[in-house]
């Protein structure tokens, strides 16, 4: 079965058109370089996003400190995440890329600060 | 009145890129005014990824990409950063005044360089009729409520305009359990990229109506619903085809407009439809030695090509105060 399939690894968004026998890629092209190929097969056989969100802080310079997950996570344990998000504050300062919740959802990606954030005191 | 050899307003990717480009060719005193208690400009609330794929090869969100140019900001000796300190006046002779906390501070400066960013088009700029209840916001306002306020701006939502910012908001909202129920467009593509059209809307289950308007928005003290219709090539609305959509939130993503108060008040030569300033090519302006970069100069997609271009103004900078390009390589072996 063929069907198009946009790339989204990056800006330039190639319309590509892959081929699956359902639940594994047979065939894909349209793609400007290799990830496109990659994106397809991930995306056909187990597709994944990067989780970006901010987190409620307490006692730091900014009420809420912006977040990622580490890798990719599956894109139906999304909102998932978000739900886990919401139960986590942080009280301490933090560096850019620090550790916020470490194997989060045991899904083996931490979840990091994407910011540095100094306690709320001098302001 | 105190003198500085540059003194750049904003410190957004734009300031930031063009500070540390005019110290490496040689600018020896550099004072960096930003209005907000952090540098970073608009970044800080663009917590998604997709920065720095040019830049730094690698997919960064708007906090990273800010933050690695803090950190060279913040190691520069020659760059004095002045946060809370909002410009507020600048004349031909490069005169500029600013507001910090407790003072009013003014230096007369050999050169400046704007990089002050845009704000966004509000529905005032582009006539929604109706009512005008509660629950309309710009969709750049909403992302700073939601990421760095940590509030949400309703329960349903609809977004006027589809260009990146408004996509980007979809999915955020969406993400953070606000029903998103459509996305309206006028024109017949969106305005964003194709990638956010997929992971922001399609994702998500989202609906795009392209060709499509927001005819009214309807409640008294907020918003209880919009009315929507198609419209044809000539956007003349097509008879019987309106519907509504109840929601209690309108986000509207119009477009960005240059911020260029400081640039008009110099008495430079503004572009009165796109507020940006008239000059032969990009940065510079009507001022000999006031140069804008970034946002201010002209509404740029991409933070990578901000941060190159404004790189170049900071070299434009040097070498109008008779610094710019370093000796030749066999100067420096002799
Ligand atoms: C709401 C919004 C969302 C965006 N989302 C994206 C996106 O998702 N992806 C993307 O690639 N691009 C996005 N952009 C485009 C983005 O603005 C540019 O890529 C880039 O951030 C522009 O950098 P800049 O430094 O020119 O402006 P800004 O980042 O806006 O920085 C301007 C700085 O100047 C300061 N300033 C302004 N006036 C004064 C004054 N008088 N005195 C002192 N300081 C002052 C401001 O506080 C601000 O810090 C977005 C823009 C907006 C407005
Ligand atoms: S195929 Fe390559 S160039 Fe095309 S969108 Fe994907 S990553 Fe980008």
């Amino acid at each position: 079965m063929k069907r198009p399939m946009t790339c989204i690894a990056c800006p330039q968004g190639c319309f590509m058109e892959v081929e699956t026998d359902g639940s594994r890629l047979i065939g894909v092209s349209g793609h400007k370089c290799s990830r496109g190929a990659a994106y397809a097969r991930q995306e056909i056989e187990a597709p994944v996003r990067t989780l970006t969100t901010s987190v409620l802080t307490r006692g730091l310079e900014l009420k809420m400190l912006p977040v990622r997950s580490s890798k990719p996570i599956p894109k139906e344990k999304l909102f998932a995440a978000m739900d886990a998000v919401k139960l986590i504050t942080v009280t301490s300062p933090v560096k850019a890329g620090a550790v916020v919740a470490a194997d989060f959802l045991g899904l083996g990606v931490d979840l990091v600060a994407c910011r540095e954030l100094g306690s709320g005191l001098d302001s | 009145m105190k003198e500085r050899e540059l003194v750049i307003v904003g410190g957004g990717p734009a300031g930031m890129a063009a500070a540390l480009a005019a110290r490496a060719s040689g600018v020896g005193d550099v004072l960096l005014l930003e209005r907000d208690q952090h540098l970073g400009g608009i970044l800080n609330q663009c917590i998604h990824p997709g920065f720095g794929l040019h830049h730094f090869k690698a997919e960064l969100t708007g906090p990273e990409y800010a933050g690695r140019f803090a950190d060279l900001v913040g190691r520069d000796r020659g760059i004095e950063v002045s946060l809370r300190s909002f410009a507020v006046g600048l004349n031909r002779e490069k005169e500029l005044s600013y507001l910090r906390p407790g003072a009013l501070e003014e230096v007369k400066a050999r050169s400046v360089i704007l990089a002050t960013g845009c704000r966004e088009r509000t529905r005032e700029m582009i006539p929604i009729p109706g009512s005008r209840p509660a629950g309309v916001y710009p969709a750049g306002l909403a992302q700073k409520m939601v990421n760095l306020e940590g509030w949400l701006p309703g329960r349903e939502a609809v977004i006027v305009g589809s260009g990146d910012i408004g996509l980007i908001m979809a999915r955020r909202l969406a993400l953070e359990g606000v029903k998103v129920k459509a996305v309206i467009e006028l024109q017949k593509v969106s305005r964003g990229l194709v990638r956010n059209v997929v992971q922001c809307l399609e994702d998500f289950g989202i609906p795009l109506y392209l060709r499509h308007r927001v005819s009214l928005i309807h409640g008294r003290d907020r918003v209880e619903k919009v009315d929507v219709v198609k419209v044809d090539e000539e956007f003349r609305d097509v008879p019987g085809s309106g519907f509504s959509i109840p929601c209690d939130t309108v986000l509207v993503s119009v477009g960005l407009i240059p911020e260029n108060e400081l640039l008009e008040m110099a008495g430079a030569e503004i572009d009165r439809e796109k507020n940006t300033p008239v000059a032969p090519s990009v940065n510079l302006t009507s001022i000999p030695g006031v140069f804008a970069c970034g946002n201010a100069c002209k509404v740029y997609d991409l933070v990578d090509w901000v941060t190159r271009d404004s790189e170049l103004a900071g070299r434009l900078a040097a070498e109008y105060l008779g610094l710019g390009k370093p000796p030749p390589a066999r100067d420096a072996s002799e």
